[in-house]
């Protein structure tokens, strides 16, 4: 408990720095950009209505948030939807690996601002499009996490399963699932973060309502401390997102 | 006669960076109904690759292993294997992993008669109180009880002994060596038990196989055990053929531990 207190202490004293250095920063070299008190006075309506719609693109930080975490909820599902049985695959057979490899190794570090424009021109719409985005640059922590659990499975669980005869579909429920979960989840937690870092880009990009989207719209206005409200709620956000996987994940291991 | 397990000229080459590597070549032996063997080699000689050939988890390179008069080729749920290390999964209880067992071997019954089965063979190695219990908590020597009612709730005709000993203190290694007897003289199952340990096999078994050092490994020398039975670990403490017949083994032993020094000098 005195431990925690301390640690709390010690990240208050890094963010009270950090936030003295935003206040030197926008008193001194940089006049456009708005001080700490500032951006609280401009951007409170946000926060303390956080649910209230004022227009397609005025609305409580709540809701933009909500619309964010919807379409990010959308595109992970389909990158683990589609991540995991490719990892099961790549993990389990070694002509499926030789064969897909080169090819993943060759679109993984593809950014997402380049994904974008095919979504576009692919369906034709922002929603799919960014969906097909963020779905297609985070799967890959899912991708090469599964695949790497199923390689370390151990061989003695693997003889098991032979020597007890099990069926395929046991031997997978029963041995390769739960052998690999928790590798899994360490490529899901690594897959929702860049989820997160790409909807920002996919948001701006197309415009549509959302943290992202809210913040491309007010650099445009000029509304500079609301740029900064929007990457605080990015922010706070990821971070939320990461503890609540990295919980999941922690308790997944003590099984 | 068809005899119930028979292994002919068993050759197992590996290929390794370093060139063919023929572990075992041409062993051959014949196991009778209800005996039990003990295969005893120094470390590294084979022993484990002749097992799991014979449970079906490897294949001979040349040469082979005949049950009932077929060839086998793939495990099967008359031959059960207990490995060196328990090998439980640890994201099942105990009780699961008996059933994971129960279940393969017995698909007639429904999922109560096999839950049942399970406990049988886990009261039977005397570790019922720990259905419930996460492998990973119990200590190695009831682990590899629970390992052993795994391969007894198969019911199988042969059990293949891999080291099951080996990584036990030496307390709870005798307390093993008891059960195992035990259940034998109960159902007289047709053993076949790996070890390097000089006593457990003159213990336990009705033969001993001694292996030759490796490479080319093969059955050295046959040496049957003519202890009677039921046996008892004090009494023979005090039995002048029990010693020797260890002589025997070590003779052998060293002996081969010698030429295979002098082959490695030369
Ligand atoms: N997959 C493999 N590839 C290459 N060489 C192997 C392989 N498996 C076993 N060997 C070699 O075959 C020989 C026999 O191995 P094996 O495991 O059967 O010995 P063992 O008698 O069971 O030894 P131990 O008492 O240590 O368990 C060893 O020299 C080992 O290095
Ligand atoms: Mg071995």
């Amino acid at each position: 408990m005195k431990q925690f207190l301390n640690n709390l202490a010690l990240s208050l004293v890094g963010l009270f720095i950090v936030g003295g250095l935003w206040a030197l920063l926008s008193a001194t070299v940089s006049p456009d950009l708005p001080s700490p008190w500032r951006t609280w006075q401009e951007s409170k309506v946000y926060i303390l209505s956080p649910w209230e719609k004022r227009g397609e693109m005025d609305q409580g930080i709540g809701l933009m948030t909500a619309y964010s975490l919807f379409r990010v909820a959308k595109g992970f599902f389909l990158a683990i939807l589609i991540g995991t049985p490719l990892g099961f695959m790549l993990g389990s057979s070694n002509t499926f690996f030789k064969m897909f490899d080169p090819t993943i190794q060759l679109l993984r570090p593809i950014s997402p601002l380049a994904w974008l424009p095919l979504g576009l021109v692919l369906f034709r719409q922002s929603e799919p499009a960014a969906l097909f985005t963020i779905a297609l640059c985070s799967m890959w922590p899912t991708v090469i996490n599964t695949m790497t659990g199923v390689r370390a499975i151990p061989q003695d669980y693997l003889n098991v399963a032979r020597v007890l005869r099990l069926s395929k579909w046991r031997q997978f429920t029963k041995v390769w699932l739960p052998a690999t979960l928790p590798y899994m989840f360490t490529g899901y937690r690594l897959s929702l973060g860049i989820a997160w870092l790409v909807i920002v880009a996919a948001e701006m990009l197309t415009g549509t309502p959302g943290v992202g989207g809210f913040l491309w719209q007010e650099y445009n206005s000029l509304i500079y401390s609301h740029i900064l409200l929007s990457i605080l709620t990015i922010g706070i956000v990821g971070f939320a997102l990461d503890r609540m996987m990295g919980f999941a994940e922690t308790k997944l291991r003590a099984i | 006669m068809i005899r119930p397990l028979v292994i002919t000229s068993l050759t197992k080459a590996f290929e390794t960076p370093s060139g063919t590597h023929v572990a075992v070549k041409d062993f051959n032996a014949t196991i009778e109904a209800c005996e039990f063997v003990a295969l005893l080699g120094h470390s590294g000689c084979g022993k484990s690759t002749v097992l799991s050939i014979v449970a079906g988890l490897s294949q001979a390179t040349t040469g082979g292993v005949i049950v009932d008069g077929k060839e086998i080729d793939s495990p099967g749920l008359e031959r059960a294997l207990v490995f060196q290390s328990p090998c439980l999964l640890p994201w099942l209880t105990t009780l699961d992993n008996v059933v994971l067992a129960a279940r393969e071997a017995h698909p007639k019954l429904n999922a109560r008669e096999q839950k049942e089965l399970a406990r049988k063979y886990l009261n039977l190695v005397g570790v019922g109180e720990f259905e419930n219990t996460a492998p990973t908590e119990l200590s190695q020597g009831t682990q590899q009880r629970v390992s052993i009612a795994r391969a007894l709730s198969l019911e199988p005709r042969f059990l293949l002994l891999d080291e099951p000993f080996g990584m036990l203190d030496s307390m709870t290694r005798f307390e093993l060596q008891d059960l195992v007897l035990d259940l034998w003289e109960k159902d007289r199952k047709t053993c076949i038990l790996v070890t390097h340990d000089i006593d457990e096999a003159l213990y336990l078994s009705d033969r001993i196989l001694l292996m030759t050092d490796g490479p080319e490994s093969k059955v050295g020398l046959e040496l049957p055990i003519t202890l009677p039975r039921p046996r008892d670990r004090h009494e023979l403490a005090g039995n002048t053929d029990y010693y020797r017949l260890r002589k025997e083994v070590i003779a052998f032993l060293e002996h081969h531990s010698k030429q295979f020094q002098q082959e490695k000098a030369a």
